[in-house]
Order: structure tokens, then sequence, then C-alpha cells
């Protein structure tokens, strides 16, 4: 039912200023979403002032700039820093993307950064994702075949059946989709959300898996597929452009084909 | 203290094999409740000022009984899955959910049990 009382340690306060350095020409202030759960406090939000001459273009860059020149203590995840690894996955200026491509001056004013929202917190920017990539493993996210691959060579696929694949196989699991996606944030225990709906339509629509039919079995359920509402966040959110919203409309088309 | 596998936890209780047709049948509804409605607004708007007989010897041909039946049956079969989804979506304790889930099917067949014996009671006894 729901809860009038806001839980232990929910109320964000307003924590320090890190002003910029004198003689700073070109400063934007950047609010960024501090919590450690081992403190027991309750989190805050950190204001660091950048001085944005001496700082590179992404967001990703102010980041690494703070944690390696002012806030050591600042925690975020990050690898690649060219939006292939989905690790940098945040909320930035109110919408899910990757910090890393995600450039500074496409922000006015302050420039407020948390977490992936409407998910557990490890530490400051860092979301538990434990369960999304639980219902990632719980889709089979690999080509299952009865016929043997031949001795030869590999499986083969005509480019028509390729193309079908565009679209689906650029995900890069950053999560932003999913926790975006209000229905994913009341009912992510049995709706397995956007991003992982995608991924299971990847492997229904490749040509060369013969579990096609168990896949949708394994999805018919008025939470797993059918708790998606069409609210379309996903594919506003999408860093990669991508679609999640028609990959799980072709799935909803599937089943009623195989009725 | 919970020990289960992350695995565990998201496979639950496995699918219910359920939700196409629910899913199907709440968008049949919808499609078919465009022409009903559109119907029922501008022909009971055109008897708007008409006396009662008139509008019971209307109620009466056999395809204003009908189409005002059909559309009735329609808009509460509509309204029960679409609340259905409601509850699914908000409720997440399952005895509040399971009462609410009776309660407002139980109303919904009430109130649209009532309107339908209204329509053909005007229709046949006038």
């Amino acid at each position: 039912m729901a809860e009038f009382t806001l839980p232990a340690n929910s109320v964000v306060k307003s924590g320090k200023t890190w002003p910029a350095p004198t003689g700073a020409t070109r400063v934007k202030n950047f609010r960024i979403y501090r919590y450690d759960p081992s403190t027991g406090e309750n989190p805050r939000w950190d204001t660091y002032q950048i001085d944005l001459d001496q700082c590179g273009p992404m967001v990703l860059d102010a980041l690494l700039k703070i944690k390696n020149e002012i806030d050591p203590s600042l925690t975020f995840r990050r690898s690649c820093r060219e939006g292939i690894c989905g690790s940098c996955s945040m909320n930035i200026g109110g919408t899910n993307t990757l910090a890393c491509i995600k450039a500074i001056d496409a922000f006015e004013g302050d420039l407020q950064i948390s977490p992936l929202p409407h998910m557990e917190v490890v530490k400051d920017l860092v979301p538990d994702l434990t369960h999304f990539y639980a219902q990632y493993a719980s889709i089979k996210p690999w080509m299952q075949t009865q016929t043997p691959a031949p001795p030869d060579r590999e499986r083969l696929q005509s480019p028509e059946d390729r193309k079908k694949l565009d679209g689906l196989y650029e995900c890069i699991l950053c999560a932003s989709c999913s926790t975006s996606c209000p229905s994913y944030w009341w009912n992510s225990d049995r709706y397995l959300g956007p991003a992982v709906l995608l991924q299971a339509n990847r492997w229904v629509v490749d040509s060369r898996d013969e579990a096609t039919g168990e896949r949708l079995d394994n999805l018919e359920d008025p939470f797993r597929l059918y708790r998606c509402h069409t609210i379309m966040n996903c594919t506003n959110t999408c860093p990669k452009g991508l679609n999640p919203a028609k990959a799980i409309a072709e799935l909803k088309q599937k089943m009623i084909e195989r009725r | 203290m919970s020990l289960l596998t992350p695995f565990k936890r998201a496979s639950g209780l496995g699918t219910t094999s359920d939700g196409v047709k629910h899913w199907w049948m709440q968008r049949v509804t919808a499609v078919a409740l465009i022409p009903l409605t559109l119907w029922v607004v501008f022909a009971v708007a055109a008897h708007s000022g008409d006396d009662y007989a008139t509008v019971a010897a209307w109620f009466a041909t056999p395809f204003t009984t009908t189409m005002l039946t059909l559309f009735v049956f329609t808009a509460f079969l509509h309204a029960m899955q679409g609340l259905t989804v409601v509850i699914e979506d908000y409720i997440h304790h399952e005895g509040y959910k399971i009462a609410a889930m009776i309660g407002m099917k139980l109303m919904l067949v009430l109130l649209g049990t009532s309107s339908v014996l209204s329509i053909l009671r005007v229709a046949f006894a006038g």
C-alpha cells in the first residue's frame, strides 16, 4: 500500500560547497548527490564550482576533475569514456544518460547530477544493478539451438536477417531506460523493464536462434512483459538513440501472432 | 537476512503464461468504444428536449436497444480491464490487492448489470 512516511535517510540535505579557484572566469556549479550508507548519515547535495576553461568538454571530464583535483571521495563508475561500456550512466540535469558522451555546455546554469533513479545506492553515483543484471540473465541472452553448428564454418545469416538486429545489438545495458521507467520503479521485482525486454527481442528476432517459442513463453506474463504501458520514457532517454518501446511493441505483436 | 541469489529473486515464481488475452481485449474494447461512444453522444444529443414517450419509443427500436446495450457492456468491460491494471500497478500488498480486485469487479458487475437492465426496461416496458 501507499507509504505516507519517508523511510530513514530519504531526505537529501544540502552539503558542502567547494569554491572555484581564485581567478576562475567561466565558473559552473555542479550539484552532486553524495551518499555513503555505511555512515548512517542522510544523503546531501555537494556543490563543486568548476572553472570550465580548465576542464574537458564532457560531464565525465568534470567528474574526473573533481575526483582528481578537488574531492577524491566522490564515487562513480566509468571506464571507456566513449559511450560503449555503459558504466557512467547517471541522472544528469534531470535525464538519465552517459556522463562521457554528454557535453557540459548542453546545460544552462547549474548542473545537477544524481545516481540512476529508484535504485539502491551503493555510494554517491553508484547504483546497485544486481537485480537488473539477474533479470538480464533470466532471459538467457545467448544463442540457443537444436541444430549443431556446421563443423567447418560459422552459422550463416543473410544480410537481410542481420539487418533485423540493427537498433537492438547496439544496446550497452547502461540501465538508463529501465531506471527512467515509472512502471519499472513500481514493479521492478517482476517487470523486466525496457533494457532487458529489448535484449529479449534481440534474441527473438535473431534468425539463427531456435528457442523463439521458449523465449516468448518465458515473457508471457502480466508483469514480466505487460507492465509496459507505453510511457516512452525509455525511448526518450536512451543515450544510444535506440527505441526500447518499439522492441517491446514487437514482442507484444509476436504474442498476438502466435495465439 | 536473505540468502537468496539474485537470479532466484529475478525468477520469482515463474511466468503465469497469461496476459496476452487481457492486453489484446483491452485494445479491442478501446477501438470498439470509439464508434460506440460517438454514436451514443450524437444519438442522445439529438433527443435533447424530447419528452419521455418519444425517447422510450426510440429506446424500443431494435437498433437503439442493441447499440446502447453494446456500449454499456463494452464500456464496463474496458473499465474492468483498465482498473485491473491500475490495481496490479499500485497495490503491492497481496491481501489488499485481492480485496481491491474483487471489490472493483463486484462494483462494476453491479453497475453494468443495472445499466443494461435499465435500458431493457425502458425498451420493453416503456
